[in-house]
């Protein structure tokens, strides 16, 4: 692949583009964000951000666009970087993906757009991480963003979870033209977005101003209805109207390990040190009633080694964790966390413990934590996932001193919506069988996507499968066709 | 906002609320609860739903007054709203024909206890109600659970009402008097449904209990509802609020509902600090009148 032969309106020649550094986003200073719940990254610079998207070759075919989830035109929304005219690139991505100051925070580029980046084949991949999430801030800082206007059509659709692929269905769906009305279970609308990524992260103002936006379209939320129990799929469509319905559940309840001790004050699951924290801002206590076990100065760790982990054991830090510890039975290599918050954490001082798993959990016999007994593993021969699979060590046996110990080591289904609808047909897992292509369940009129399909994922996958969702639930509702 | 369209005191310091939540109305089975939140800043609490109304759109709850929510719930008054009402959670009381079912209710969980009593009774069982309460001021829902009930036993520990000792007593006597049971429901403190518990034991009669750990989302999120069953940790909210009481592991319930006691204490003492101000504020206005 090379540069395009159309007159770019870059100046540089694709040499003089390789030589310009990839441009680094402004941040936090780490010895002063471990303390506070402040955004990290705070975002580049008019300046900072036309000078990286003049570092991008233009290819022919672009690869970044194809390896992502939801298909964002990445070299036409940069080249309008270059050209000075931010509105436009933000409409450009609008296009493709409701959600951009999220995913330009949240999502793993690494894994998608930047992974194949042909400048990552000499020097750094380009920053569309920073780019996308440039644009939106200043769409908002602008407060200028176009209102689609569009004839209705008539038809309803229930979208049941306001998470990402939630809020993609219904961004989508409502620019259709069909009415659109989101059900959440919690008093507060986003999701994991609210409950689960933590504010250095992704600021909640991000969340309520995408929000707000949905609104301005036409978007209609309902909070506290947990649908299964307050009401039902069937309810939905036959009482209440609907001519289709999007299950975005997401991720269900937290695995733990099934090893002694489990039970211990002092022992969490990552939703809910996450929740307590994020949604319940217990961080604000006694300002908020929510309560936290004291944090300061106690040896806090985390088991896992995804974002989840990374976010729990980083809001530990921020309360005062004295010792913050990553424990994570593969190697780093192997860890399924964004590579910008592995850095950032390490930037941070929280110590990783590789190749570690906690075989019990000690208590003081007042059943309360007091250590992890760990074990040293090391990598064996391939496993089911293609990763190497982690051995123990015989007699690395050692116990780490613990007053708080955070488990995030996945979710399984959360059986709510498959219990209390009939026919919906579900994997061994508990997971909705739904169609890759078109997110269809085995129910006419029922479509899923996002974690209750696919397991814990991540934000941009949920996404791709709500965009999926949304045209086949077009293409349903204009034909008539199952 | 969900309008409380009235509020009444049972007992001191255990109120009841009839609330507009249509939805849940239509919904709620016996056994099942819901999450309220007060306002912005507030907690997350799971109250049990005593009652009902599907046509006028309402549920009723009855609230005792403990820690911060529950005394601040407590001072709200018809008319008045509640920011948040989610439900009905948790899966709803197996209501089959068993024969001969005791339905044990001890203070404010007999509201929890009444519905399931009642919906027995229209199952065809022969229901026996034990409701017990630390004192005559704080027996509730009598005449609603002798309704439902093909007799009804009541026990004050201080033996100010009816007869003085424990719901455990009254249940020894049906046992040894050669009552055939077949299924005991008890909902209530944990030491009561604890007593319960081990007593049926030993008589081999299946029981079921229910369950009040601290909770959050309610909907098999967080996962702090936690509670272990048989050796294993299952989760209140989604897999019951209601479990085999001989399965319960009822130290690890009563260690976990410790976990925040002081913070739990602080938020009590600051509220209280701030009514007493606010009284005082609201004396001294009134002097000066």
């Amino acid at each position: 692949m090379s540069p395009t032969t159309k007159k770019s309106l870059n100046v540089l020649s694709p040499k003089e583009r390789i030589k310009v550094p990839r441009q680094l986003m402004p941040e936090q200073p780490a010895e002063e964000r471990a303390h506070n719940f402040e955004e990290v990254n705070l975002g580049y610079s008019t300046e900072l951000a036309q000078q990286e998207a003049r570092r991008c070759l233009e290819c022919a075919k672009p690869v970044c666009t194809d390896n992502c989830p939801v298909g964002v035109k990445v070299k036409e929304f940069v080249e309008l970087i270059v050209a000075g005219d931010f509105l436009a690139a933000a409409a450009k991505i609008r296009e493709d993906n409701v959600l951009p100051a999220i995913t330009g925070r949240v999502c793993p580029q690494e894994d998608h757009c930047e992974g194949n980046c042909l400048l990552s084949k000499k020097v750094k991949p380009l920053g569309i991480g920073y780019l996308e999430r440039f644009v939106a801030d200043y769409e908002k800082k602008m407060g200028t963003h176009v209102v689609p206007n569009v004839p209705p059509t008539g038809k309803k659709i229930a979208v049941v979870g306001s998470g990402p692929s939630g809020l993609t269905v219904a961004g989508d769906l409502i620019q259709k033209g069909h009415k659109v009305r989101v059900f959440e279970a919690l008093h507060e609308l986003g999701g994991v977005l609210v409950y689960g990524i933590p504010e250095f992260r992704l600021p909640k103002k991000i969340i309520r101003e995408q929000l707000d936006y949905m609104r301005e379209m036409g978007v209609e939320f309902e909070t506290d209805v947990v649908v299964g129990r307050t009401v039902t799929i069937d309810e939905l469509m036959e009482e209440e109207g609907y001519d289709a319905v999007y299950i975005g559940t997401g991720a269900g309840l937290p695995q733990f390990m099934n090893i002694p001790g489990e039970h211990l004050n002092g022992v969490y699951s990552a939703n809910e040190f996450l929740t307590r924290i994020n949604l319940m801002k217990a961080y604000k206590f006694p300002v908020y009633d929510e309560p936290m076990l004291d944090l300061k100065g106690k040896n806090v760790a985390v088991i896992g080694g995804g974002n989840t982990a990374l976010d729990a054991i980083r809001s530990a830090l921020r309360l005062g964790a004295g010792n913050a510890y990553v424990i994570y039975r593969r190697s780093e290599a192997e860890m399924p966390a964004r590579a910008e918050e592995v850095h950032h954490a390490r930037q941070e001082g929280i110590n990783f413990q590789m190749l570690t798993a906690p075989t019990e959990f000690l208590s003081d016999g007042k059943g309360w934590l007091t250590a992890a007994r760990c074990v040293r593993m090391e990598l064996g021969e391939p496993d089911a996932s293609g990763r190497r699979r982690p051995v123990p060590k015989e007699g690395s046996e050692f116990d780490l001193p613990l007053s708080v110990a955070i488990i995030a080591i996945g979710t399984t289904a959360n059986p709510i919506v498959q219990s209390t609808t009939p026919g919906l047909g579900t994997n061994k897992r508990g997971y909705i069988q739904a169609s890759e292509e078109t997110q269809r369940t085995t129910r006419k009129g029922v479509f899923a996507g996002g974690d209750i399909v696919t397991g814990g994922a991540t934000v941009i996958l949920a996404m791709g499968a709500g965009r999926r969702a949304a045209k086949s639930i077009h293409d349903y509702l204009t034909t008539g066709e199952w | 906002m969900f309008k409380i369209i009235n509020a009444r005191f049972l007992a001191p310091g255990i109120k009841r609320f009839v609330i507009e939540a249509p939805r849940i109305a239509r919904k709620q089975k016996p056994g099942q609860f819901v999450i309220l939140r007060i306002y912005e800043e507030g907690e997350r609490i799971p109250v049990t739903i005593e009652n009902s109304d599907p046509d006028r759109g309402t549920i009723s709850i009855v609230v005792q007054s403990a820690g911060k929510t529950t005394t601040l719930l407590n001072s709200l008054e018809t008319g008045g709203t509640i920011l948040d009402v989610v439900g009905p959670l948790g899966k709803p009381s197996e209501i089959a024909q068993y024969g001969t079912v005791v339905v044990v209710g001890g203070g404010v969980g007999t509201a929890m206890a009444y519905p399931t009593a009642a919906a027995l009774k229209r199952a065809g069982n022969r229901v026996l109600s034990i409701v017990g309460a630390r004192n005559k001021e704080l027996v509730i829902l009598e005449s609603e659970m002798r309704e439902v009930s093909d007799a009804l036993m009541i026990t004050t520990d201080d033996g100010s009402y009816a007869d003085k000792g424990f719901v455990t007593d009254k249940l020894r006597q049906l046992i040894e008097n050669g009552t055939r049971i077949d299924l005991v429901v008890a909902v209530g403190p944990i030491v009561m449904m604890k007593a319960v518990s081990e007593l049926t034991r030993k008589e081999n009669i299946h029981t079921v209990v229910s369950l009040n750990p601290i909770m959050i989302d309610g909907t098999g999120m967080c996962g702090g509802c936690r509670v272990m069953i048989d050796g294993k940790s299952e989760f209140a909210c989604v897999d019951g609020p209601e479990f085999d009481g001989h399965k319960v592991n009822f130290e690890v319930l009563v260690q976990r509902n410790a976990m925040y006691r002081p913070a739990e204490q602080r938020s009590m003492e600051d509220f209280k600090r701030k009514q007493e101000q606010e009284e005082h504020a609201c004396l001294a206005q009134g002097e000066q009148r």
